[in-house]
């Protein structure tokens, strides 16, 4: 984001995820591979004081996990994980996620590097933040091309939870599992919902008083660029270099 | 136990076998990957517990690998897998999707002895539209208000050869994998389990109440080979980090087969005689 804004794009979005995941009690978190932003809102709850319990899968010293790795999925199975994150390479307008690819199936077009624990996590944990910080029609389509994971389940199969939000670089969508759609949350600054529609490969539903996605506060970015970088420093180097310019000291 | 040598272990590993492997973040063997190349292993079956990164790429792209069964296949922060990428593209390989705990549970259905063990999600997914092998039930068990839940059964997954990296083996050749206890379960679920070590310490850890947790019992280990640094450019528990900077330059000279034989040229065959020492 620019200058001028006085907070980087990764900045506004770990902050817009930090409030989402105060809008609903949560006690345990748990963050897979590859979701530095997510990370981040973690702990910056964290430390604004929340008494959440963080499960980084990643995190290698102190990692919290003594069972291996099916320890995750034996007790986000059991209803112990309150909150998880995912992505996709293509998010529709009924929360399906598709992390295979492209194309004819494995994804012949572009293939993505798979679906990793999603297709039980989406079901399993209590709710679903998802994060995809592209904002294009080629990541929210009308309809994925290969499903990773459904954004709702026909009767008489298991499911615990559901996508709560989409957050994404341009607005925050809340989703709805009762009708399976979207909902515009919030616009960020710089965007119109003209843009947002442009940007947008689904439809949606426009609440009255849709505003603007509040700036992240002084002492948010404060406590992002400290004491939050310095927890992410060994599980994501290169995401603290390119957004902080911190390195760990060697 | 006496260990074997790196290229004893990479011979002993036939063409064509199932080969489960941890990824980046959980002891892969990159010393073995890289002896399998250097042997030029052909039609392995690499089993990704529960994705698949660094070591798998290198395979792939070396050409030892006909099909992995796994969730994922990705180098973490420095994005998607160059040559798993390709290969999958002009068709030399075959990818069977999953998901995590779906590799977990088809491993464990195999540590236990049992045909098959049942796993929620799934139903809906493509994934499961794409395994003809998984199977979906109606639970035998109703839910308490008397519901009847559709459930998926996976097969249980016998690999061939377990291979990990564990920081030490002693000498009645038990290994020690700290919290990285997934090992444990491919250890347990294959027929064969080899594993690269740093080093071989005395003792017996099994006799060491602090030592025992982290470690898996010799009754499941076939040979140990010492690799020091076996595990480069992954982590090695608490002893050395992930060297990013490493698999960043792998990345972008993988990109292409040129740039990745000449990646191979330097790190793989460049250290042929100092792995052979």
């Amino acid at each position: 984001m620019s200058a001028a804004a006085g907070y980087r794009s990764e900045e506004l979005l770990a902050v817009c995820i930090a409030r989402l995941i105060r809008a609903v009690p949560t006690r345990h978190i748990a963050v897979g591979a590859a979701s530095p932003i997510p990370a981040a809102a973690c702990w910056l709850c964290v430390k604004q004081g929340d008494p959440l319990r963080l499960s980084l899968l990643h995190k290698r010293s102190g990692n919290p996990f003594t069972d291996g790795s099916r320890e995750l999925f034996d007790l986000t199975g059991q209803g112990r994980v309150d909150l998880f994150f995912l992505g996709g390479g293509e998010i529709d307008g009924q929360a399906n996620l598709n992390l295979i690819g492209t194309g004819d199936w494995p994804g012949t077009g572009v293939r993505f590097p798979g679906s990793f624990g999603s297709a039980f996590m989406y079901y399993m944990a209590g709710r679903t933040i998802l994060f995809r910080e592209e904002h294009s029609p080629r990541v929210l389509v009308q309809r994925v091309a290969h499903i990773s994971a459904p954004g709702t389940s026909e009767p008489g199969v298991y499911r615990r939870g559901h996508a709560q939000a989409l957050v994404t670089g341009r607005c925050i969508f809340h989703f709805h599992p009762e009708r399976a759609r979207f909902s515009l949350a919030s616009i960020h600054a710089g965007e119109t919902l003209e843009s947002i529609r442009a940007m947008t490969g689904f439809d949606f539903d426009v609440p009255d008083g849709v505003g603007e996605t509040p700036p992240p506060s002084a002492a948010e970015l404060a406590l992002l660029q400290g004491p939050v970088c310095d927890e992410m420093l060994e599980t994501y180097p290169e995401f603290c270099r390119r957004v902080w310019g911190r390195s760990r000291a060697a | 136990m006496t260990p074997i040598s790196l290229e004893a272990m990479a011979a002993s590993i036939p063409d064509g076998a199932m080969l489960a492997m941890p990824p980046d973040n959980s002891l892969p063997s990159v010393a073995l990957a890289k002896a399998l190349i250097r042997r030029g292993a052909r039609g392995l079956r690499l089993v990704g517990v529960p994705i698949s990164g660094f070591a798998t790429d290198i395979l792939i792209g070396a050409g030892c690998v006909s099909e992995v069964n796994t969730s994922a296949v990705t180098l973490g922060e420095a994005g998607f897998a160059p040559r798993f990428t390709e290969a999958l593209k002009a068709g030399r390989i075959t990818i069977r999707d999953a998901t995590c705990p779906a590799m977990h549970t088809m491993l464990q259905a195999a540590e236990k002895g049992v045909p098959f063990m049942p796993l929620r999600g799934l139903i809906g997914s493509d994934i499961l539209a794409n395994r003809p092998d998984w199977r979906v039930v109606e639970s035998p068990f109703p839910a308490p208000d008397g519901s009847v839940e559709k459930i998926t059964l996976l097969p249980a997954l016998h690999p061939d050869v377990a291979v990990f990296h564990a920081a030490m083996a002693d000498s009645a050749g038990n290994v020690w994998v700290g919290r990285r206890r997934e090992c444990a379960t491919i250890a347990h679920a294959s027929r064969r389990c080899l594993v690269t070590v740093e080093r071989v310490v005395e003792g017996n850890f099994l006799e060491d109440e602090r030592m025992t947790p982290g470690a898996i019992n010799a009754t499941y280990i076939e040979a140990v080979a010492v690799a020091e640094r076996g595990a480069q450019p992954a982590a090695l528990l608490d002893e050395y980090g992930f060297d990013t900077e490493c698999v960043l330059a792998y990345a972008r000279a993988a990109k292409t087969a040129e740039g990745f034989a000449e990646w191979c040229a330097e790190h793989v065959f460049g250290g042929q005689r100092a792995a052979a020492e």
